[in-house]
């Protein structure tokens, strides 16, 4: 949509305007020149890194029992709600008869995740968190960015 | 001999003087955008930690340009496409023959003057040699066999003729105000003072005339708020698009030494070229050695041209680029008038001296 704006004498002419333009460019140039390592708002990233939220929505990973087994108990509740479709859980019976299933495999496809949370808040048993703060989830190839069941444990 | 050395040191300033400060502006460009718009800029490429505050970045480029496959796209025509970049490149280096960066100065018993070459025509020189530099952008553009190069280069040209008629009609101005095309005889008058007190600078007796000239002069080097010719948005970069490796460096290279020329141009017209304001020549003389006052004179030129170079790059992030008619319009309706207004009020007012001194 183009939205016409009547432009007054003063601003027709031109010249003042480039100046007024200037002027701002000039005071943004000069306040950071002034001290070139406070003003610029850029964070040096692989040097300096930023402040990370505790619930911002990082790398997953699989929360554990006491006796250090997975607290997951395949019940599919997040593989159904992720719209992505990238967790894929093959349950299998645990020996403990209290507990009902327990996965086999729990894979993430890291390539489809979309980062939006909804295993963290379908799982049951508070199984599956996104607090690990890691920000980047990048490698050379894809297979490297398919997650299992161990990685994800290991991963704090 | 000893005029063959001191030519050749005067050729050596002159070309160095190009060359490293159109090798610091593609490093200040970037440093300078970023500042302007809050960020830092290059300052990664370093050698074994040393980063000199992102200095080496040029340094890099260049290296990766030499590096770099030189292509020519099929179905263009090799000896032109070869030869653009060095017409672009070239007129930037000789335009500068002309402007002065001292006054003649004794200098180790020789009288120097501090110009490359003393050509009675200087100023036409400047204005002749910078229009060739449309041949480069046009050759180029027309023998990469690539639309978008030739529209690049079809636009650069209406452009650049539009606004060479400016150019040319705002040197008149000065010229009647100082009575010589000599650019250093030009820098030479603007030594005296106006009603005793202020400096007679370009700027000063033709203002009018500084902002023609330097808008114009803007529009000759193509850079944003007039790169139509590049307008990578709209016909991806133009008439260097085929370019790659050095040749396309330059292409690059070209257009930064146009901004020190330009830069050059405008400190010898409006700026009083070498001159210290209130402090002349023979002053300096009295007080220093004559190398001591030609250095002196040469870092007074320098600044001046630093600084018109920063006001160059600052409406260069400051101002988007023009529509192609509104271009037209500001050159053609706008530019064009007001010049020869200029000239014609000029005239009267010289005339009007002339008539009350009884001249």
């Amino acid at each position: 949509m183009a939205i016409k704006t009547k432009l007054n004498f003063w601003e027709r002419l031109y010249f003042p305007e480039i100046f007024r333009g200037i002027a701002i460019t000039s005071r943004h140039f000069f306040r950071n020149l002034s001290n070139p390592f406070k003003n610029p708002v850029t964070i040096r990233y692989p040097d300096q890194k930023r402040f990370i939220h505790p619930r911002w929505r990082g790398r997953h990973r699989l929360m554990e029992r006491n006796d250090g087994s997975p607290r997951c108990v395949a019940c599919m509740c997040c593989a159904t709600v992720c719209p992505a479709r990238c967790i894929t859980i093959m349950p299998g019976e645990h020996p403990d008869p209290a507990i009902m299933k327990y996965p086999i495999s729990f894979d993430i496809d890291m390539t489809r995740c979309i980062f939006c949370g909804y295993c963290v808040e379908a799982c049951p048993v508070d199984a599956i968190r996104m607090d690990s703060g890691i920000v980047s989830v990048v490698d050379y190839s894809r297979d490297s960015l398919q997650f299992q069941k161990e990685v994800l444990l290991k991963t704090s | 001999m000893a005029e063959g050395i001191i030519l050749a040191v005067k050729i050596a300033i002159a070309v160095l003087f190009v060359l490293n400060l159109a090798g610091l502006l593609t490093w200040a460009e970037r440093r300078q955008s970023a500042f302007m718009q809050d960020r830092l800029g290059p300052n990664r490429a370093n050698v074994f930690g040393v980063t000199l505050i992102g200095l080496l970045h040029p340094v890099a480029d260049g290296i990766k340009m030499m590096m770099k496959e030189d292509f020519v796209p099929a179905g263009a025509d090799r000896i032109v496409h070869t030869l653009a970049p060095f017409i672009a490149l070239f007129p930037a280096f000789v335009a500068f023959a002309v402007i002065p960066f001292g006054d003649r100065l004794p200098i180790f018993g020789y009288e120097v003057n501090l110009v490359v070459s003393e050509i009675n025509v200087g100023l036409l020189f400047v204005v002749a040699v910078m229009s060739l530099a449309i041949f480069g952008v046009f050759l180029g553009g027309w023998a990469s066999n690539n639309k978008w190069s030739l529209l690049g280069a079809l636009r650069s040209a209406a452009q650049m003729i539009s606004y060479e008629v400016t150019l040319g009609l705002t040197i008149i101005g000065v010229l009647m105000v100082y009575q010589s095309l000599r650019l250093d005889e030009i820098v030479r008058a603007q030594g005296d003072l106006l009603f005793g007190f202020i400096p007679k600078w370009g700027i000063v007796t033709q203002p009018l005339g500084f902002l023609l000239f330097f808008a114009a002069a803007m529009a000759e080097t193509k850079r944003t708020p007039f790169d139509l010719p590049e307008g990578e948005s709209e016909i991806v970069a133009g008439y260097f698009l085929e370019y790659s490796g050095m040749k396309w460096g330059m292409f690059f290279m070209g257009e930064f030494a146009e901004i020190v020329v330009i830069a050059g141009v405008v400190t010898s017209l409006f700026l009083g070229g070498w001159q210290i304001p209130w402090v002349s020549t023979a002053a300096l003389l009295s007080v220093f050695p004559g190398w001591l006052v030609a250095l002196i004179q040469i870092g007074v030129f320098s600044v001046k041209v630093v600084i018109l170079c920063w006001l160059q790059l600052t409406v260069r992030w400051t101002l988007p680029r023009f529509r192609y008619d509104q271009l037209m319009r500001l050159g053609w309706k706008m530019l064009l008038p007001i010049s020869l207004a200029n000239i014609f009020v000029t005239g009267a007012v010289i005339l009007l001296i002339q008539h009350f001194k009884g001249v």
